[in-house]
């Protein structure tokens, strides 16, 4: 299993073979206050590296959540629709939206590590 | 200056206090050039007296529903308002209230509102309703656009009963929004085949019932192929008082209901404010229009309301909201609330029959008259006539001679030549016998 | 720990004592009132009817058969009901409503004296033009005052509020665009943009494109970066959107280069006339340059409320518009006023009817009332007396908390949330803390350019008295927020019938309707 790499709207990828594992982090639950709902894209669906892939509401705020990377829908995270707050919980495991066969495993490449993204998360305020 | 706290000394003070010599030095930003000197030309300020005068003029000039025999209907109800509900929406912690985004200030309208919504889904038969929206044809419009939303398809069938004015906005939105709206031609006393134009580009089809002649039908056969081919039905009322007395939408398979609810608690008020009546399925709530209440508890557990699933709303979606509306009808879904709420089951139920009455009479003598032909098989308080000629110069006759007398069609299709004999008659629990005979008198002399 | 989450955990801050915890619930003048579906006496009735006739009924076979569910109450009870429920609502008359960009000003009741005129209330909008000349009087009349306070030459007067006027306006920019062979695709909407602005831009067709604000410090803070706007215009822009005076309270000094900017690129600019409070009497759009104006009766010319609304949003045009402007049209014909139903003749070119009917009558009555009693010297002196207030404000309230953009405002002034910081107070919890002193919060985080943006428009009905009042106690409350007391703010309101309420549990799994109580089966059956 690969390290996590992160997007600058706050998505984190985490590869294991040829399918990655797709998130918000922690900072952006933190933002968002408590997640009362979220729509995933239905299986099989393409998505496409910085297109939309997802939405993420709290109370106050609603957001897209942009697909780090390319590739196939194969599974989505029914628990999170059940219960958002798994988000808030715990955004980096539990909470994982969707898994992508990647397209191009070079995108990966492209995005944040961890001392990268911590240094971005800094930045913001 | 009544409306005005501030005294001249007051004035002073405060500017001393800014720390500037006059008011115009705090109208510095805006260009000289744009700022206006002096008055503008209209009347100086009036009191009260002189205001009702002229506004008491303006109001004398036009004849009053209440004061002559009176049959107009074609989307707007003369109905009998209980007078606790004029007292109570006037009550100064309803009518000067903001909207309750602050939950802990506003529990009392944010309870109403979930009551309106409970008795809006309860009329119509539907899972969920909002706190409303503008008016019925507003709620329309949303209705296709949402319909829209839910199917990803772009093509909206709308039935020739729908009410011109339904149609005419739905027209206007899909203009702009990209909808293809395509509007069947009237065809009064039936003969449309609605089901035949549904397929795989269909979002929904809109129909109305009682539609605009008045005639009523069942539509659960239309829904189930709708849902067959993947489309929704969309199901107006104009009348929701019809739905005292006969089948609700939610009962035929309807998906979204758009309607007006004047009937209740609302004065004719010459088209406005109205209050429009949105319910759907529940699973479609995400992409409903317009504010939504929902019940929660607060820090000590206690049940209260809030405004709820805002993320659809524009104040937060911007250009991805649901709608751009923002306002909903806040005082006369009010006044609808408490109307109803003093009518409860028993009283909506012989208030719908009272008119059903009423209309029943008035078309058993109206049909009677020499040449008038009755078109409808069914009607709840509103049904057409074919008049031997065209209708609208019969109208104003009528109306000259101090009887309102019903609506021509015509009034919405004037190219129609084949419409022009129409007239739309209603008769709430509001009319008489007496005035019903005298109608019938007049449009026999009218008719001569 | 999310906010919801804090104010669970922490303590019930001056809960009750025994001693004061009562048998009904009830505290005092406040009452505790079940739903009416709670209240339910089968059969009864707050209206006596007559018995219907027996008949034979032409429902077509589809009579409703069924319960449907609807409580019976007697009218005292059902009194007794929303007046319980109106004493849980703060009001205008009541209170304060420090609220940004909303004129919360008070609502005159000769307005709603002669709105319930029966010659105004008792008309159906289908009469015969004959026996209505009256109302169309009324609402010409109107349309010549907006025209006259705006200097533009035409007004459609349909829209039902704000928002609908938005539509209505950019619609007719459409229409026009549309006219001259012209296809835009983007609209500009600043950043500090009500929402309802790039709403209406995308329920048109039109893509947004957001425009920054100057930042603080800056030349023009608070102001459209106008450079930026330049920048984006192009000969795909069909309209800028800008509000003025802005949502930060400040006036676009810019406009007149603005203006002339928009037009040479060959688009039109639209203006949000929420904040006309600020400038009428005083100024004309029309000399600002604009092509459309949206007005809110509800806010600058007094119009209630209602707890959400109805509102009215008629839209003052330009001589392009004019003649794309939504149906009917109130006309002088031969014999007095007349309707224009539909789009032929002069009309041809409306973009067709944004609502059923006329307009808002009602709200018309009201606001022609409020202009009469105002007259072109009220309203001017409305407009003097709404900055004095908001500066007044400003400088009271200078010690306590941060300007956004210091300096001179016009009706409204926007500070932010430095002065919370390091407090463990935030914006939402101190203004749950002004409600327990008995004022409703000011506009809170609008507009987005400002972190934690606090808004407060006054408007000329605040009297001096009153104005001193509430900074006094923002004054204090801010003292308060700075001396380390975050538990109590966290935890506020404690006074109102309910405290803080769980909004995260009302979105995650919403309850929108009363349901009756699942029946109890008997265990033998």
């Amino acid at each position: 299993m690969r390290a996590v790499r992160y997007t600058k709207d706050h998505e984190w990828v985490r590869q294991d073979g040829d399918v990655a594992t797709v998130g918000i982090t922690d900072y952006a639950q933190s933002q968002l206050g408590d997640v009362v709902y979220v729509e995933l894209p239905e299986l099989g669906r393409e998505v496409e590296q910085g297109k939309e892939a997802a939405i993420v509401e709290s109370a106050k705020a609603a957001s897209e959540v942009y697909a780090p990377v390319s590739g196939e829908v194969v599974a989505v995270n029914d628990n999170i629709v059940a219960d958002p707050a798994k988000v808030n919980a715990d955004a980096m495991g539990e909470g994982w939206f969707i898994k992508v066969r990647l397209k191009n495993p070079k995108e990966l490449d492209g995005l944040m590590d961890e001392a990268a993204y911590q240094e971005f998360v800094g930045e913001q305020h | 200056m009544r409306y005005l706290p501030l005294t001249d000394a007051d004035r002073r003070d405060m500017l001393a206090a800014i720390g500037v010599a006059s008011i115009d030095d705090l109208f510095t930003e805006v260009p000289q050039p744009a700022q206006h000197q002096g008055l503008l030309d209209l009347p100086r300020a009036m009191g009260e007296l002189e205001v009702e005068r002229r506004l008491g003029a303006m109001a004398a000039k036009n004849t009053v529903a209440g004061a002559v025999p009176f049959f107009l209907g074609a989307g707007s109800y003369r109905h009998h308002v209980p007078a606790a509900v004029d007292h109570l929406i006037q009550r100064g912690e309803f009518l000067t209230s903001y909207t309750p985004y602050q939950p802990e200030l506003a529990q009392g309208t944010l309870q109403y509102l979930f009551e309106f919504q409970t008795q809006v889904a309860l009329l119509t038969g539907m899972e969920v309703a909002n706190a409303s929206l503008y008016d019925g044809a507003t709620a329309c419009a949303e209705a296709v656009a949402m319909a829209g939303r839910i199917t990803r398809r772009n093509k909206a069938v709308l039935s020739g009963g729908l009410h011109p004015h339904y149609r005419s906005v739905c027209e206007t939105y899909a203009r702009f929004s990209g909808e293809q709206i395509e509007a069947q031609d009237p065809a009064p006393g039936g003969g449309e085949d609605l089901a035949s134009l549904v397929d795989g580009d269909t979002a929904c089809v809109v129909v109305q019932n009682p539609d605009f002649y008045g005639e009523i039908r069942d539509y659960s056969a239309l829904a189930q192929l709708c849902h067959q081919k993947g489309a929704l039905l969309v199901v107006v009322v104009t009348e929701i008082l019809s739905l005292g007395a006969i089948t609700p939408p939610g009962e035929m398979g309807a998906d979204i209901v758009a309607a007006e609810g004047q009937s209740f608690g609302n004065a004719l008020n010459f088209g406005g404010p109205y209050v429009g009546l949105f319910a759907s399925r529940e699973k479609f709530v995400r992409q409903m229009p317009g504010r939504l209440v929902g019940e929660t508890t607060d820090a000590e557990g206690r049940r209260g309301w809030v405004l709820t699933l805002s993320t659809r709303e524009q104040h937060i979606r911007r250009e991805k909201a649901t709608s751009n509306i923002c306002t909903n009808s806040g005082l006369c879904a009010l006044a609808f609330t408490i109307h109803l709420s003093l009518l409860g089951e028993a009283g909506l139920t012989r208030l719908g029959a009272l008119n059903h009455a009423a209309a029943v009479s008035a078309a058993e003598r109206l049909a009677k008259v020499r040449g008038v032909k009755l078109v409808n098989q069914s009607f709840f308080n509103e049904f057409a006539l074919r008049l031997p000629k065209p209708a609208a110069p019969v109208v104003e006759a009528l109306a000259q001679r101090g009887i309102l007398a019903g609506v021509p069609v015509s009034r919405f299709y004037p190219e129609r030549r084949e419409l022009a004999d129409l007239l739309l008659v209603a008769a709430t629990e509001t009319v008489t016998a007496d005035d019903t005979e005298r109608l019938a008198a007049g449009l026999a002399e009218a008719l001569r | 720990m999310n906010e919801w989450s804090q104010a669970l955990s922490a303590h019930p801050a001056a809960g009750e004592a025994a001693s004061e915890r009562t048998i009904s619930g009830n505290r005092g003048l406040q009452i505790e009132e079940p739903l009416i579906f709670e209240q339910d006496s089968p059969g009864h009735c707050g209206v006596d009817l007559p018995e219907p006739p027996k008949l034979k009924l032409r429902l077509g076979g589809l009579e409703r058969k069924g319960r449907i569910g609807l409580p019976g109450l007697s009218e005292p009870q059902i009194v007794r009901h929303f007046t319980r429920l109106s004493q849980k609502n703060y009001a205008i008359d009541t209170g304060f409503y420090p609220l940004g960009s909303c004129t919360m000003k008070h609502n005159p009741r000769l307005n709603e004296k002669m709105a319930r005129l029966a010659g105004f209330a008792d008309i159906h909008p289908l009469q015969p033009i004959s026996t209505v000349q009256g109302a169309l009087e009324l609402i010409d009349t109107l349309a010549h005052w907006l025209k006259t306070l705006t200097g533009m030459p035409a007004v459609a007067l349909p829209p039902a509020a704000g928002a609908h006027g938005e539509l209505c306006g950019i619609m007719t920019i459409r229409a026009a665009l549309e006219a001259r062979g012209d296809k835009r695709s983007r609209i500009l909407v600043p950043e500090s943009a009500h929402g309802t602005n790039p709403a209406t831009a995308a329920a048109t067709g039109y893509e947004v494109d957001a425009i920054p604000a100057n930042a603080k410090g800056t030349k023009n803070q608070g102001r459209v970066d106008v450079a930026a706007l330049k920048a984006k215009l192009g000969p795909d822009v069909a309209a800028l959107m800008l509000t003025n005076p802005n949502t930060c309270g400040l006036f676009e000094d810019q406009i007149l280069e603005i203006a002339e900017a928009v037009h040479a690129a060959g688009a039109f600019f639209y203006c949000d006339g929420a904040n006309f409070n600020a400038i009428v009497g005083r100024v004309l759009p029309a000399e600002l340059g604009i092509d459309a104006l949206h007005i809110n009766l509800h806010k600058t010319f007094s119009t209630p409320h209602g707890g959400g609304g109805p509102g009215s949003g008629p839209v003052v045009l330009a001589g392009e518009l004019a003649p794309h402007a939504p149906l009917p049209w109130i006309v002088h014909g031969l014999n007095g006023f007349d309707l224009v139903e539909h789009a032929r003749g002069d009309a041809a070119s409306t973009i067709g009817r944004l609502k059923g009917f006329h307009g808002q009558m009602g709200m018309f009555v009201r606001a022609l009332s409020y202009m009469m009693s105002h007259g072109s010297d009220g309203l001017r002196q409305v407009a003097e007396d709404a900055v004095l207030n908001a500066n007044y404000l400003r400088v009271k309230l200078a010690g306590a908390l941060t300007q956004a953009f210091p300096g001179i405002c016009m009706h409204e002034v926007l500070f932010d949330d430095a002065f919370l910081k390091d407090s463990g107070v935030t914006a939402l919890d101190f203004a749950k803390a002004l409600i327990d002193e008995g004022f409703h919060p000011m506009t809170m985080y609008f507009p987005l350019v400002v972190h934690g943006a606090l808004l407060i428009e006054p408007t000329e009905t605040e009297s001096k008295a009153s104005l001193d009042q509430f900074a006094a106690v923002v004054t204090g409350l801010a003292a308060r927020a700075r001396s380390g007391d975050a538990e109590a703010f966290r935890t506020a309101p404690h006074l109102t019938p309910r405290r803080r309420l769980d909004e995260t549990a009302a979105a995650r799994k919403p309850v929108l309707r009363w349901r009756p109580a699942p029946v109890q089966r008997e265990a033998a059956e």
